[in-house]
């Protein structure tokens, strides 16, 4: 076991943590984060999604110990200070992204990874910056609604 | 995954030194590597993580040549590639997709040679050279097959140096499962010549289609290379395509390089 030490969620966390643990069970297991899902552990899904220092990642496929010392936020980290949802998650509630939900944590850190790179996007561009986070339930149609909503750009998007 | 022991070093030469231990290897992204241990494919004893070497990122350019730390990311050579070499940052634009990019290293996909991974391509096609902790390779003796390469055990992907071409592109046919190449082809023409490198075709890995390189040396256009026909023995065959599907897209991912140069 080794000691890992880094901030998430804007507080410093430490944990005692083997070679093999990967960040996404160190968030779950280790500090009861589980907003961050695991869907296939195999780098494809996107549920897993985090940020490390700003940069959307796979979080079953980075070990924890090669966090150390560096900042992360989850989906818990999302909401505003007073508790309310963050634009991005208050267009996802309005524009109906959602369904069973369990893509949905991964969905909102890729897409503010993205507003933060690129804070009008256009829906190709969304669209291609959501090629790594699968959705089983809603057709990706208001998902891309959502994030381009969320960016203050007209929701005009052609297949319904 | 089997349990080994971590470590982090911060300098090329303390990494080296880790990587002599038994059983220890690099560990670059992970992207590939943390899979493949996961499938038990892989059992090191010790995982030498070179995320912590800052010597190892960047990417910088003097007198015509583009040089990549070994440790780089995908997105990274997107953004500091653009002005100088924009062919290779839209490749690296294109792997994977966002945190694929955000994780994965030049000096990782180099190190393990995907038969179907992009960058084998322009280093191959761009002439450039591998430097590792001990050495510089050229891109034609270091490409050794399907997932192997001229690197020695223990032996570190420094940087990769890519002498600027004055035309080039990149032409990717995704797989749109796996998003690797179904056939790449990365087409380079400087003062020295045309260079033609084909990824995701052949079950030899990167190769150079010296046929068409010729064509192109003595006419750099699309229509140069319509006629040619790459040879389907010894292309993959697959669920995705067969050697004879793939040995076309050869043909016609070269046409769309060249047009796109
Ligand atoms: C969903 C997905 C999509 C992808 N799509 C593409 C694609 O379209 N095109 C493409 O080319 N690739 C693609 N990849 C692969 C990706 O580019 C990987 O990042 C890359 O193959 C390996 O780089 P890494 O830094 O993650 O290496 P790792 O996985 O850490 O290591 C891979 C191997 O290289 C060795 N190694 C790592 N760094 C070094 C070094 N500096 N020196 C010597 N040896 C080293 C390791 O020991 C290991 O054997 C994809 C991967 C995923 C998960
Ligand atoms: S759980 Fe990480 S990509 Fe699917
Ligand atoms: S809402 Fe169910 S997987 Fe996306």
């Amino acid at each position: 076991m080794a000691k890992v030490a880094m901030t998430v969620n804007g507080k410093a966390v430490s944990g005692e943590v083997e070679g093999r643990t990967l960040l996404v069970q160190f968030l779950r297991e280790g500090l009861g984060l589980t907003g961050t899902h695991v869907g296939c552990d195999t780098s494809q899904c996107g549920a897993c999604v985090v940020h490390i220092d700003g940069a959307a990642v796979k979080a079953c496929a980075v070990f924890a110990l090669d966090a150390e010392g560096a900042s992360v936020r989850t989906i818990e980290g999302m909401a505003n200070a007073d508790g309310s949802l963050s634009a991005i998650q208050q267009a996802f509630q309005d524009h109906h992204a959602l369904q069973c939900g369990f893509c949905t944590p991964g969905m909102v850190m890729s897409a503010a990874a993205l507003l933060a790179e690129n804070p009008k996007p256009t829906e190709r561009e969304v669209r291609e910056y959501l090629e790594g986070n699968l959705c089983r339930c809603t057709g990706y149609h208001n998902i891309v609604k959502a994030i381009m909503a969320a960016s203050g750009q007209e929701v005009a998007i052609a297949a319904e | 995954m089997y349990a080994f022991e971590f470590t982090r070093p911060k300098t090329v030469a303390e990494a080296v030194a880790a990587l002599a231990g038994e059983d220890a290897q690099a560990l670059g992204g992970g992207q590939t590597l943390i899979p493949t241990l996961k499938q038990r494919l892989a059992s090191p004893g010790m995982l030498v993580s070179l995320a912590g070497i800052a010597a190892m990122r960047g990417v910088s350019v003097a007198g015509g040549t583009l040089t990549v730390g070994g440790g780089t990311t995908h997105a990274a050579v997107a953004r500091g590639a653009a002005a100088a070499f924009p062919a290779l940052a839209a490749l690296a634009g294109r792997i994977g997709d966002p945190a694929v990019r955000n994780r994965g290293t030049i000096g990782g996909s180099l190190a393990n040679n995907d038969p179907s991974a992009c960058y084998p391509a322009a280093v191959l096609a761009a002439g450039a050279s591998v430097v590792t902790d001990r050495r510089e390779i050229a891109a034609d003796d270091f490409f050794r097959g399907m997932f192997a390469t001229a690197l020695e055990a223990g032996e570190i992907i420094t940087a990769v140096r890519f002498p600027v071409p004055q035309r080039a592109a990149y032409a990717k046919f995704v797989q749109p499962a796996s998003r690797f190449a179904l056939v790449g082809v990365f087409v380079a023409k400087s003062a020295a010549g045309v260079r033609v490198a084909v990824t995701g075709a052949s079950e030899g890995g990167v190769f150079r289609w010296t046929q068409a390189e010729a064509a192109l040396a003595a006419d750099f256009r699309p229509e140069a290379v319509r006629g040619l026909r790459a040879a389907a023995a010894g292309m993959i065959g697959d669920l995705h395509g067969s050697p004879e599907y793939r040995a076309h897209l050869v043909g016609v991912m070269t046409a769309r390089a060249v047009a796109a140069a």
